[in-house]
């Protein structure tokens, strides 16, 4: 079972690349509308543990709930459709179909989630304008800036409505401005539909957005007293 | 920060009595240190006695009278100098935190504790800081944005003295 009020919880969680441990026991958990940040050096974990959570990447143990699921224990198939229907993701960069307009990229979860084409664009239009980039829906992802395509990202990953959000260092390729920018409509649109939040980086500025922070170090987890 | 200039250049707009340059004073620059009215009188007489301004006229009423003050030739030229001359940068080589860190390692205590500890206290300002930069306007955001960035610093210096604890360990035990 989840445990109690948590949406998302990974109990002992252990993952090794060949001799190199990546996880070591970690233990971790997220609330509904809870922004939690992870936190951590180079090398420290911390995207493993994102991709555990997530179902991308299986763990050599230990257990990952979610919602009353054991993630770990579904199939490959049930773990794709999960994440596709419940989880939003936003990383760095090089996450949109340069072929699509910003448009059909952010209808395009809706669609594969079994959303017609006009509905689907028109909960595109309005994620875009809650973005701040509703001018550059008719452009592709080669014809507007890091900046705004980072926007473009976010409302793809909140269009789906999703329960969870995981960003991997979402601001790490903008400049101050527009990633704290970013940062505000993220956390902002993600409180408002009460997502869950799984933000992980390695700045401070960007951290200080989440309502707590859990430090990788080593492959294992901490949280810091007090940072509830 | 040098209250006098402040004062002085709030004058360069035109003449105002003590009361309104303290609180156009506090709007500008007083979000958390709004300044006392004893500041106020007690740099205006200093700046009156330098002749950076006069009085530019009283008037009486029920209470004690009411000066009002204007900025002078010598004023103007005063508060010039002092923007055009820049601040001399924080150094930042006596830190109490490295001190800290030291003495935890000299007398075996655990030093990574002391680092989480501290992490922990900026991360709560830095939290605090980033609510109100949501809720606030433009002044705000950038004197917000300026403690961010120093206490982001202070974070990343953190960071990498826990990094090299093992070492500074060898080094100050040796």
């Amino acid at each position: 079972m989840t445990p109690a009020g948590s949406l998302l919880a990974a109990r002992d969680l252990r993952k090794a690349y060949g001799r190199t441990s990546a996880l070591d026991g970690v233990d971790f958990s997220v609330h509904p509308g809870e922004v939690v940040a992870v936190m951590g050096p180079s090398g420290s974990g911390k995207s493993t543990l994102l991709h555990c959570l997530a179902g991308i990447v299986r763990p050599d143990s230990g257990t990952v709930h979610y919602d009353g699921h054991v993630l770990t224990a579904e199939s490959d198939a049930r773990r794709s459709a999960l994440r596709r229907r419940d989880f939003g993701f936003v990383f760095q960069f090089g996450q949109l179909v340069p072929e699509l307009t910003c448009l059909e990229n952010v209808a395009l979860p809706l669609r594969l989630n079994g959303a017609k084409r006009r509905a689907a664009e028109a909960t595109a239009r309005e994620w875009l304008g809650r973005l701040e980039v509703d001018d550059v829906h008719g452009k592709r992802p080669g014809e507007i800036s890091g900046g705004q395509g980072q926007r473009v990202a976010v409302a793809r990953a909140l269009a789906v409505r999703p329960r969870v959000l995981f960003a991997d260092e979402p601001t790490g390729a903008l400049d101050s401005l527009n990633g704290e920018r970013v940062m505000t409509l993220l956390t902002d649109a993600a409180r408002d539909t009460r997502a869950a939040v799984v933000l992980v980086t390695h700045e401070p500025r960007v951290a200080a957005y989440a309502d707590r922070e859990v430090v990788v170090r080593d492959g294992t987890a901490r949280e810091l007293a007090g940072t509830a | 920060m040098s209250i006098g200039h402040t004062l002085l250049g709030l004058l360069e707009s035109g003449p105002r009595h003590g009361y309104d340059l303290k609180r156009a004073f506090d709007e500008h620059f007083g979000q958390d240190r709004p300044l006392h009215y004893g500041q106020v009188y007690s740099t205006m007489s200093r700046l009156l006695k330098n002749g950076l301004v006069e009085v530019d006229g009283i008037e009486a009423g029920a209470g004690p009278e009411r000066k009002r003050y204007a900025i002078t030739d010598a004023g103007v030229t005063d508060v010039a100098q002092w923007l055009h001359r820049p601040e001399k940068p924080e150094p930042y080589l006596q830190s109490t935190l490295y001190t800290k860190v030291v003495l935890a390692l000299l007398t075996g205590r655990d030093a990574a504790e002391l680092l989480d500890t501290q992490r922990t206290e900026h991360l709560r300002l830095m939290r605090g800081l980033t609510e109100r930069k949501r809720k606030g306007d433009l002044a705000d955001q950038l004197i917000c944005d300026h403690a961010l960035f120093h206490l982001e610093a202070d974070l990343r210096w953190l960071e990498l003295t826990a990094a090299r604890l093992d070492k500074l360990a060898q080094a100050v035990n040796a």
